[in-house]
């Protein structure tokens, strides 16, 4: 084939793009294909395509919508944290002039991609998938306000999640940090494809972030049951709602810096390049206008499930409701007041550090109120020691601490010293692991009933719970110290061998951390086994407080038969309180919306069209970019999105609880 | 606990007995208008990037020997009649009437190309002249931010031709309706961003 021809169909893809001079790269490769296809094989074997199609991939249904998110969360977890350990292996051996196991060009990749995975496509669809799960059952409706939208949110999720995974075979990560600073992110630094592979995976998947942040902001205005008034939305429906307004205010920001980024690196403009006028500290602005809300995106909607859980397993009602409700949105309003204070060391100025430094520590005070909210809450309740309540507490003792480092950070004088340190690192995972995914695992545990009719096993837990607790302690205190001495990020090789004790006693952390994700996954599968056992018909395990325990578990489809009137906070205790009985005829049709492919096909689209621009394959990208506009024209035709469900299925589906109900109470 | 006025007397009621008829789409205005502002920040920040940028001429071309104002006066006037002319459009939908809607449509339509038009010669003037995005940060802001707003008024254009085939073959249905509304929100909200554009870069920086 004449070396044109090559270059028009592959761009600057080739056979030497593909890592095997790598052995660890092609040693993951090989298990990664190998699992992939027992995965495929065993799908196929037991005919589950047609299935997990109709069911799952094309459902509109929230429920199943959130849980696919959380399974997406779940398998990039595994990936983000197979990159921590191998970092705090390498970090512990590389002494005494050994340059450990991973060389320069391979370690920097699993920073950035660590990084990056462990936000956008751990957290985040962890967190986007709980909101989708709890949201409307929360509010009494039946689903989100644009069930389209939100299975297409998804699949563009998954599609941005694609793209990273495939820069670990094909090509490269970028080597840049996981915010891709210009001027080491621009063409001149990274000419390779790394840079290309982050852009493009982020606004594939950004896309479908703000699609979904509009979608649950709609859900919440227009969709609450009837009584439901703003100031009796539980506390997560609130929370939830500040943290997509965060969303749908801050991922544009995201959007359009990149767009600039990507600008530079294929067109040759001058936004963030070191000559011809461009300005590397704009970036530095602009995307952490993004940066600082994306923390309080990750972690409000996590303070909504430590509220329900605190008030739940008290079994009282949350202390000082609205005062949560009020530093939940200074919180957000905050939240766009302190960039400035991840670069200090900017330069600009004592004035402008100050300001940003104050409105810093300020966020502290909301933050504290509702640290004191739960307190009282728990203060003279009777306290249920279940495993969400464990992370609860573990949270409150774990994130206090990362509260006050952040305190101490945002004292420009001392953040000079600090900056760019390890010091830092241990911050913010104090505050992500001791906050987002202590929090994740307390509305996991909690929830999980509720989505699958049976609880997890709480033996299995609990090995989690100290496996993640105290390797979290024993894996960041030694970053605290280490960051005090004066030990910077990224780094891959130690001169000084005083400092190699404190990254084995990290590393030892990350193994206990290991243990704890086994655990979990341990957890998952003995309770799906023992699931008869740990069956719950009520639909209410734990004696709930919100609507979404009042229906089965898990849900139907239609969520509730009767939309709920809505009479006060707390409205399914009250329910309960006020003599609640299940109604058991009258039904009536309900409407709701159709299953559809579009939105697995144009996010294929959307992740061939990356694909094009990163390789340079100009005709891929042209043509998927041609197919997504007409796959998206083509689907504005369809004018019969919705269908009825009979009151016939409605009253077996109903009846069907009934009797389980009925022989739970016989036997109880 | 029982405190609102549902249980006064009688049995409380916890739900409802008939299914209060979601409006189809009620959401969809307050969803797009969400949209709108989510674009509107895109807009901000390319906005904020000339404002950093745009006296960055690294010895290049500055405005003064670039725009061309009674040029840009005829493009902004072309956008503004098309904004009226969607306006018509709305108005004779309100009516019912289906042919002329689509007229003022496609007079809308033909006023969005000319914007286009003019458009696609003032850059190519530009990049003849040597002035291309790549000669200094205040023209790659310069370029970014007025052909995002192009390539949003090209979608706009795209979009416009779908919804007139809609009518076309459906009529005003409420589905279509609602698709209109929404369409003239995002032409109106470009309008508004072109009112900036035209400020803040044409005549502004005619007097840097």
């Amino acid at each position: 084939m004449p070396d044109t021809l090559t270059k028009f169909i592959f761009g600057r893809l080739t056979l030497e793009s593909l890592p095997l001079h790598e052995p660890i790269v092609v040693g993951t490769f090989v298990v990664v294909a190998l699992g992939g296809l027992a995965l495929l094989g065993a799908v196929t074997y037991f005919k589950l395509w047609g299935y997990l199609w109709r069911e799952w991939f094309t459902s509109v249904d929230h429920k199943k919508i959130g849980i696919m998110y959380m399974v997406l969360g779940l398998v990039m977890l595994l990936r983000g944290f197979s990159d921590a350990i191998m970092m705090r292996l390498q970090q512990a051996i590389a002494f005494n002039g050994s340059e450990g196991y991973l060389n320069a060009h391979h370690y920097d990749q699993i920073f950035t991609a660590h990084g990056v995975i462990m936000i956008f496509f751990v957290a985040m669809p962890f967190v986007t998938g709980l909101m989708n799960f709890v949201v409307p059952l929360q509010i009494g409706a039946r689903d989100v306000s644009f069930p389209f939208l939100n299975n297409f949110s998804f699949w563009m999720t998954v599609g941005g999640a694609i793209l990273v995974m495939a820069s670990l075979f094909v090509g490269e990560f970028a080597r840049t940090g996981w915010l891709a600073y210009p001027p080491l992110s621009g063409i001149n630094y990274s000419p390779d494809v790394g840079v290309d592979y982050y852009i493009w995976a982020l606004q594939v998947a950004g896309v479908g972030t703000t699609l979904s942040g509009i979608n649950l902001i709609c859900t919440i205005i227009k969709m609450r049951a009837p009584g439901m008034t703003m100031m009796r939305m539980p506390v997560f429906t609130w929370t939830s709602l500040c943290t997509n307004v965060l969303i749908v205010a801050s991922f544009p920001v995201l959007t359009a810096v990149l767009t600039l980024l990507a600008l530079d690196r294929y067109v040759g403009t001058n936004f963030f390049t070191n000559d011809f006028g461009g300005n590397p500290m704009m970036y530095v602005n602009l995307i952490w206008i993004w940066g600082h809300p994306e923390v309080y995106i990750l972690i409000l909607p996590l303070f909504g499930v430590f509220s329900e859980v605190t008030s739940t397993f008290s079994g009282k009602r949350l202390f000082g409701y609205t005062s949560m409700v009020y530093a939940t949105v200074v919180i957000t309003i905050l939240s766009y007041l302190v960039w400035l204070h991840h670069f200090f060391t900017m330069g600009s100025g004592a004035s402008v550090n100050s300001f940003f430094g104050i409105t810093t520590m300020i966020i502290s005070i909301p933050t504290g109120a509702k640290m004191f909210n739960w307190l009282f809450t728990m203060y003279r309740g009777r306290i249920r020691f279940e495993l969400p309540m464990m992370w609860t507490l573990a949270f409150m003792l774990t994130f206090v601490v990362g509260g006050m480092t952040g305190v101490l950070l945002a004292v420009p004088p001392a953040d000079f010293v600090l900056h760019n340190s390890l010091f830092l690192i241990a911050h913010f995972h104090n505050v992500i692991i001791g906050g987002v995914l202590f929090g994740l695992f307390a509305g996991i545990a909690y929830w999980w009933p509720k989505a699958f009719g049976f609880r997890l096993d709480p033996f299995w837990g609990k090995v989690s719970f100290w496996c993640w607790v105290l390797g979290f302690w024993l894996a960041f205190m030694p970053l605290y110290i280490l960051g005090l001495m004066g030990v910077t990020r990224r780094m891959r090789v130690f001169d000084d061998p005083s400092l190699q004790i404190w990254f084995v006693i990290a590393a030892f952390g990350a193994v206990l951390i290991a243990c704890g994700i086994a655990a979990f996954l341990v957890q998952i599968f003995v309770s799906i086994r023992k699931r008869a056992e740990l069956v719950d018909v009520t639909g209410d395990p734990w004696d709930g407080r919100t609507l979404e325990w009042s229906t089965s578990s898990p849900p139907p489809a239609y969520n509730f038969a009767f939309t709920p009137i809505i009479r006060d906070n707390d409205a399914w205790w009250d329910m309960k309180k006020a003599g609640y009985r299940r109604p058991l005829s009258g039904f009536r049709p309900i409407h709701m919306p159709s299953n559809t492919g579009t939105g697995v096909v144009l996010a294929a689209f959307s992740v061939a069209l990356g694909f094009g621009l990163i390789w340079y394959m100009w005709w891929l990208a042209a043509l998927s970019f041609v197919c997504l506009i007409a796959t998206a024209i083509g689907h504005t035709f369809n004018y019969h999105r919705d269908f009825d469900i009979p009151a016939a299925e409605i009253a077996q589906t109903e009846e069907v609880r009934t009797t389980l109900l009925a022989a739970e109470g016989a036997r109880a | 606990m029982a405190s609102t006025a549902i249980t006064a007397g009688a049995e409380p009621v916890f739900h409802l007995e008939e299914e209060h008829a979601h409006a189809e789409g009620g959401s969809t205005m307050l969803g797009f208008w969400l949209y709108l502002m989510s674009d509107c920040l895109i807009f901000a920040m390319l906005f904020a990037a000339f404002g950093v940028l745009g006296g960055n001429y690294a010895a290049g071309p500055a405005p003064k020997d670039l725009f061309d104002l009674g040029l840009v006066a005829v493009n902004t006037t072309m956008l503004l009649l098309s904004s009226i002319t969607y306006g018509f459009a709305m108005l004779t939908m309100d009516k019912g009437r289906v042919g002329a809607t689509q007229a003022w449509l496609a007079v809308t339509m033909l006023f969005g190309l000319a914007f286009l038009s003019i458009e696609l010669y003032e850059f190519a003037h530009m990049i003849d002249e040597g002035a291309t995005p790549q000669r200094s940060a205040f023209l790659s802001s310069f370029f970014t931010l007025v052909g995002t707003h192009g390539l949003h008024v090209t979608f706009g254009i795209v979009w416009m031709l779908t919804l007139m085939v809609q009518v076309a073959r459906y009529g005003l249905i409420e589905a279509n309706r609602r698709r209109l509304m929404c369409l003239s929100m995002f032409w109106h909200f470009l309008d508004i961003v072109w009112i900036g554009v035209f400020t803040f870069v044409y005549l502004m920086g005619m007097l840097r």
